[in-house]
């Protein structure tokens, strides 16, 4: 009984001290599970980091995607919580924010280095002003155009100006027996991307901010019910392939790049993996690809939104506990030298100022610099507008393609799900 | 049940002599030893989540910190008012129909066929008891691909027969018939299982008598076969419904629930619409009214049908 008791003894010190350690000089960080490539990268940053620190212990972990979205809630108020975590910014810090599950970091990233991020990516950290967290890449939202399909049908899509002109590409393409574009429906989210394009395009940069305000009847707004008209003039050529709202988003990315369709509304963050799910593994070539910028409106109901780009900002949000050293690494891990690496690599196009340089993949560098050319860069909806409204916003997009829903109907919706969030 | 278990009252020995015997023969012990883990597990994992979530369910609360914003009725009455919560109840209910009226009468059928114990009976036995065996997500996964229009079974058939391919997942009207043709496919060998079991328990000499009478195999099965197996069917009718009240996880890789929320059932709108939108007050309520629900129905179901049924 005595050695038992003893036995415990031990093993709980230990054990006590173990934590105690592990508090002191360990840095957690939680990501989406990314590609092989920038997983690498990670690990060299973590020894390169760890060398110059002997008493610090990084360590990464990776959850997929759905599963990281729906545990991340519950592990911010568990004691388990990672010191640094991947985030979209938006609504989702917002809220993080305001029931104090992360940490403001004003004070601990210098000025020289917030200089090396441009204003409008710290914004995406920022809640009522404090910084929250810092960002890591920005992404497009961009029409891929198969070039070989485009020249089949009789199409120049350098000649595409205005979504009139998409449209008539569209009909010149089927009437010509091709495909015209490919889609996941069934994920909703990819069909999201032709609303919020239009809404920007039609109700101008500021559209979706005046609509949480509740400025000009908030999302039944005008713009927002043009925008839902507009996408069902689209869905009623039919451009879609066959099924489109049974295919998923990783089906329509393997089939675009097997040469099933001849535009594809997608991230820029879809060419090394569309390649991926190709049935030969390799896909179309990159003389068989280009980036067409999403079309812009002739008579948009209120003027400016013709120059601004959709996409994301993400990067990483300090949790409630995080030490000093875990934001000394964040900002380490963010430096310009390593941020040329990831460019340098392709993996993806850095947000630090001037990394961008290094990318060696025009399609990179077009996007590039689209974003730092943008009037206003609107974050995904699904994510900016939070879990619930931008899940309604999937919704009505998928619906008003299926065609089970008005334009008006659709805005009525989002604004409910905005009222109820 | 009353005159078998307690003794007389006059008999009853003195409360301190029986306190004895139970503390002395082991029994409590047993009972002291096995009783907590279970007791402990089933309240950590079962009782106070479901009370936790009946707690959630007045609240505006979207998962983090504790729920401080009381809505009152207001998550039920935005539920009530929501169509597609009208259409998963609709789709569950539609389950629970074709449960009763084409998968039960699909079992019993297979059941009549294959209860004699021959060695082709067993392998058909097994056969059709293997999706049953297999798990939800694959089994939807498969069947996806066998709907899929591009590369699928439908897209043999249509091109065997010269027609246009189609996409029965994708439409919105016929793909709810397909999940409830994979859900039949999925669940009858379970039902046909408990049949066979109860078939081999009919007396052989009740059937032989019955058929030296004269009576015919339909006769047979009409008049003494199924009145003897009517608590087995009972059983099932009774584990199709409350299985029905909790489809899930075949919808989620055979159809996410689309297109257009035209394929949730009560569980995947819980999904959907309270969890992945991070609304738990939301998701609390409608667990809650599922909850009531599958409790109305055992409890009514057990006093009507399964009470009449056991001998």
């Amino acid at each position: 009984m005595r050695f038992l008791a003893t036995t415990a003894l031990t093993l709980t010190a230990s054990l006590g001290a173990g934590a105690a350690w592990a508090q002191e000089g360990e840095v957690t960080i939680l990501r989406v599970q990314p590609g092989d490539e920038e997983e690498a990268f990670y690990a060299e940053v973590e020894q390169a980091y760890e060398a110059e620190h002997p008493d610090v212990d990084i360590v990464f972990e990776y959850i997929a995607n759905e599963a990281y979205k729906s545990k991340l809630p519950t592990l911010l108020q568990s004691d388990a919580r990672p010191d640094l975590f991947y985030s979209w910014g938006g609504e989702a810090l917002r809220e993080q924010a305001e029931a104090g599950f992360v940490r403001m970091i004003d004070d601990l990233v210098p000025e020289d280095v917030r200089a090396t991020f441009p204003q409008s990516a710290l914004d995406a950290f920022t809640v009522d002003g404090a910084l929250y967290g810092l960002p890591l890449y920005a992404t497009e939202v961009v029409f891929w155009v198969n070039t070989d399909l485009t020249e089949e049908g009789g199409v120049d899509h350098t000649a595409i100006e205005t979504w009139d002109d998409f449209l008539q590409a569209v009909q010149t393409l089927k009437d010509a027996g091709v495909t015209p574009i490919v889609a996941g429906g069934q994920d909703k989210w990819p069909l999201h991307f032709y609303w919020s394009y239009l809404a920007l395009r039609e109700g101008g940069p500021d559209v979706v901010t005046s609509a949480m305000s509740g400025d000009g009847g908030g999302f039944e707004n005008e713009a927002f019910v043009a925008a839902g008209e507009d996408l069902k003039e689209l869905a009623a050529l039919e451009p879609f392939q066959p099924g489109v709202m049974g295919t998923t988003y990783e089906t329509s990315s393997g089939m675009f790049a097997d040469g099933e369709g001849a535009f594809y509304l997608m991230g820029d963050w879809d060419y090394l993996p569309m390649r991926g799910r190709a049935s030969d593994g390799e896909g179309l070539s990159d003389e068989q690809l280009a980036i067409m910028s999403f079309p812009t409106i002739s008579d948009p109901v209120a003027e400016g939104g013709a120059g601004a780009t959709l996409g994301g900002i993400n990067g990483w949000a300090v949790s409630r506990d995080a030490s000093d050293t875990a934001v000394d690494f964040l900002t380490f891990m963010l430096n310009r030298e390593n941020q040329e690496t990831i460019a340098e690599r392709g993996i993806f196009i850095p947000i630090v100022e001037g990394a961008d340089e290094a990318l060696t993949n025009a399609f990179f560098q077009r996007v590039a610099s689209d974003i730092s050319g943008s009037d206003y860069h609107q974050i995904f909806l699904d994510q900016f507008l939070g879990a619930s409204v931008g899940a309604t916003v999937n919704d009505v997009s998928a619906d008003l393609v299926a065609d089970a829903t008005t334009p008006e109907e659709a805005a009525a919706r989002v604004q409910e799900a905005w009222d109820f969030r | 049940m009353t005159d078998t278990t307690m003794p007389p009252p006059e008999d009853r020995p003195a409360w301190g002599e029986r306190f004895r015997r139970v503390a002395t023969n082991g029994r409590l012990t047993a009972v002291l030893i096995l009783l907590p883990p279970a007791l402990i597990l089933f309240t950590l994992f079962v009782i106070l989540p479901l009370g936790e979530s009946g707690w959630y369910a007045f609240y505006d609360w979207n998962g983090y910190g504790t729920p401080e914003d009381f809505v009152g009725l207001r998550n039920f009455e935005q539920m009530a008012g929501h169509s597609v919560f009208a259409t998963a109840v609709g789709n569950t209910v539609k389950i629970i129909v074709v449960s009763l009226l084409v998968q039960m009468p699909l079992a019993l059928f297979l059941a009549l066929l294959v209860y004699r114990k021959t060695p082709t009976n067993a392998a058909f036995r097994l056969i059709f008891f293997v999706p049953y065996i297999m798990a939800e997500v694959a089994a939807g996964l498969i069947w996806s691909f066998v709907f899929d229009g591009n590369y699928g079974v439908t897209a043999s058939i249509a091109t065997t027969l010269g027609i246009e391919r189609f996409f029965v997942l994708a439409d919105r009207d016929l793909a709810f018939y397909a999940v409830m043709t994979v859900i039949v496919w999925k669940y009858f060998g379970f039902h046909m299982m408990i049949y066979i079991a109860a078939l081999q328990g009919v007396p052989e000499d009740h059937i032989e008598a019955a058929r030296i009478e004269g009576a015919s195999r339909p006769q047979i099965v009409r008049h003494v076969q199924i009145p003897h197996i009517r608590p087995a069917i009972a059983v099932s009718a009774f584990f199709a419904i409350i299985g029905a009240l909790q489809v899930f996880d075949l919808i989620i890789p055979l159809t996410n629930g689309g297109p257009s929320n035209q394929t949730q059932t009560i569980v995947t709108y819980l999904y959907e619409f309270g969890l992945t939108r991070l609304r738990i007050g939301f998701g609390s309520a409608v667990g809650v009214v599922l909850f009531v629900a599958a409790v109305l129905v055992a409890v009514f179901y057990q006093r009507i049908f399964m009470r009449k049924g056991t001998p």
